[in-house]
């Protein structure tokens, strides 16, 4: 029954949102009332909805990428020091520069015909480091006696990081996927508002080429669409999370007594 | 009977200088039940390590005079894989030798079996006790069916009579395998109840001290601890440690 206070609070809110925008006369491009709100979401349903997919789209390419390449990196770290030392700092430093600062450079190297490309390199650029850092210090966490039983019974480096070393890494991950799910989202939309008008076809020049005609409605509209991609993420990956964890980890152990 | 592994001249030191272990003589024949006793610091792991082959002595040798014999370790902490069953943690050693399945399988429900834990299997180590962790973690060690156990303190961190009922199954484990077991402790009382013969340890530099044999631990049982025999044997470990501790 917990779930339902928020939400009962959210149609509170709504309510009131709706009835102080009435009485007050508050103007649709300073404040549309939610009503208004959803007659723009369902009168520009097509476009909308072609615009999350672009956005979804390049969210969850950049997503997996991260995912995938971030693992291998790890992977790659925890077999050699001297590979780790070589590389980490220049990982750091994609990760420090802001994204908003790259992304003309990439738009201009990739160039605006292939617009896809540009977005999802930036998307990824913000998703991978969590993974990456994460993952490894998963991978270098595994219980040293473990590792010596291991290697007691003659185990190969490929035993000890299947048998081992990914399972203990687990956790890491997937709490760094979290992380990463809400950046790629991040990532994808300040990619759009860098890459401007005509190219790109996502939420983002949604949110920018309403403003810029003053349908603050339709503003709302694309905004809300955003949040409820992002709480998706969120909570697909909350499940996934669950579903590996929630036999064996520390995180799901319910207090005893 | 010859040994069935030999300590000659091993000494250990660690990147630190700490002088682990200086000039460790010990010969260990097959059927032994051999307690290295000692307090902390004194190089007691460092040794079992080095008859692992964990780690490589700097001077001296590990011989193991009819070739290296499979080996089962347990460690201080029940050291288990918390995403694993207590089947799939016992069946790891079998696992990594490449048994099939299936025979790994009913290896390690025998193996689980024989130190009480036969209704367990599917249980995730956050679900046991610590006594019944520690018994998945014998399970394990003696699964592959080693000629040699090493243990490392054990048992240390059990309440006294979880402690008690694990050293009679361990006894008893040695008896039916005919096992020879190197065991660490700093309980004068436990390697006196199961030892044929306790090596007592010195600290910084790490050595042997003294070299007491003791009765077989066959069939002992409870009731040996009653026994003016046992009373002697804490007698003569305690004076040898009493000796080496300034």
């Amino acid at each position: 029954m917990k779930w339902l206070i928020p939400i009962a609070l959210g149609i509170a809110v709504l309510c009131c949102w709706e009835a102080a925008v009435h009485i007050e006369q508050i103007p649709p491009y300073v404040l549309p009332a939610p009503t208004a709100i959803w007659a723009a979401f369902t009168g520009n349903f097509a476009s909308l909805m072609s615009s999350l997919w672009t956005t979804l789209r390049i969210t969850l390419e950049a997503f997996i990428l991260a995912v995938v390449g971030g693992v291998a990196l790890a992977v790659l770290f925890s077999q050699s020091r001297i590979i780790e030392t070589a590389l980490y700092p220049y990982a750091v430093v994609l990760q420090v520069t802001p994204i908003v600062a790259i992304a003309p450079l990439v738009l201009i190297w990739v160039g605006f015909e292939r617009i896809h490309l540009a977005l999802l390199i930036l998307a990824w650029l913000v998703a991978f480091f969590p993974i990456l850092s994460n993952t490894t210090l998963g991978l270098r966490s595994a219980n040293h006696d473990l590792i010596d039983l291991l290697r007691l019974h003659r185990a190969s480096r490929w035993q000890i990081l299947v048998r081992l070393q990914f399972p203990t890494a687990l956790p890491y991950l997937l709490g760094a996927m979290k992380v990463s799910g809400g950046l790629a989202l991040i990532g994808a939309v300040v990619a759009e508002f860098v890459a401007g008008s005509g190219t790109a076809t996502g939420l983002a020049w949604r949110i920018v080429e309403a403003g810029n005609r003053l349908q603050i409605a339709k503003m709302f509209a694309a905004l809300g669409l955003l949040s409820l991609l992002g709480i998706s993420i969120f909570f697909a990956l909350s499940l996934l999370e669950w579903a590996l964890l929630h036999r064996w980890h520390e995180s799901a152990l319910k207090k005893q007594t | 009977m010859s040994a069935l592994l030999t300590l000659s001249g091993v000494s250990k030191s660690f990147e630190s200088g700490t002088r682990a272990l200086e000039a460790i003589d010990l010969s260990v024949s097959p059927g032994e039940f051999v307690s290295l006793v000692g307090p902390s610091g004194c190089g007691k792991s460092t040794a079992l390590r080095l008859i692992a082959g964990l780690i490589k002595p700097d001077k001296g040798a590990v011989v193991f005079s009819q070739g290296r014999p499979e080996i089962g370790f347990v460690f201080q902490e029940p050291t288990l894989m918390p995403w694993a069953r207590a089947l799939e943690n016992a069946r790891l050693p079998l696992d990594l030798e490449g048994m099939n399945r299936s025979k790994a399988d009913e290896t390690a429900a025998r193996a689980l079996a024989r130190v009480g834990l036969a209704g367990f299997a599917n249980a995730f180590p956050r679900e046991l006790s610590g006594g019944m962790r520690m018994r998945v973690s014998v399970a394990r060690a003696i699964a592959s069916g080693p000629k040699l156990l090493l243990m490392d303190e054990p048992f240390a961190a059990l309440d006294e009579f979880t402690r008690q009922a694990l050293n009679d199954d361990l006894l008893k484990l040695w008896e039916e395998d005919q096992l020879t077991v190197i065991f660490v402790t700093h309980s004068v009382y436990e390697s006196a109840y199961l030892s044929s013969r306790v090596a007592v340890m010195t600290p910084r530099p790490g050595k042997i001290s003294a070299d007491i044999t003791l009765s077989s631990p066959r069939g002992r049982d409870p009731g040996y601890r009653l026994t003016p025999e046992f009373a002697d044997s804490t007698r003569r470990i305690t004076a040898s440690l009493k000796r080496t501790t300034p």
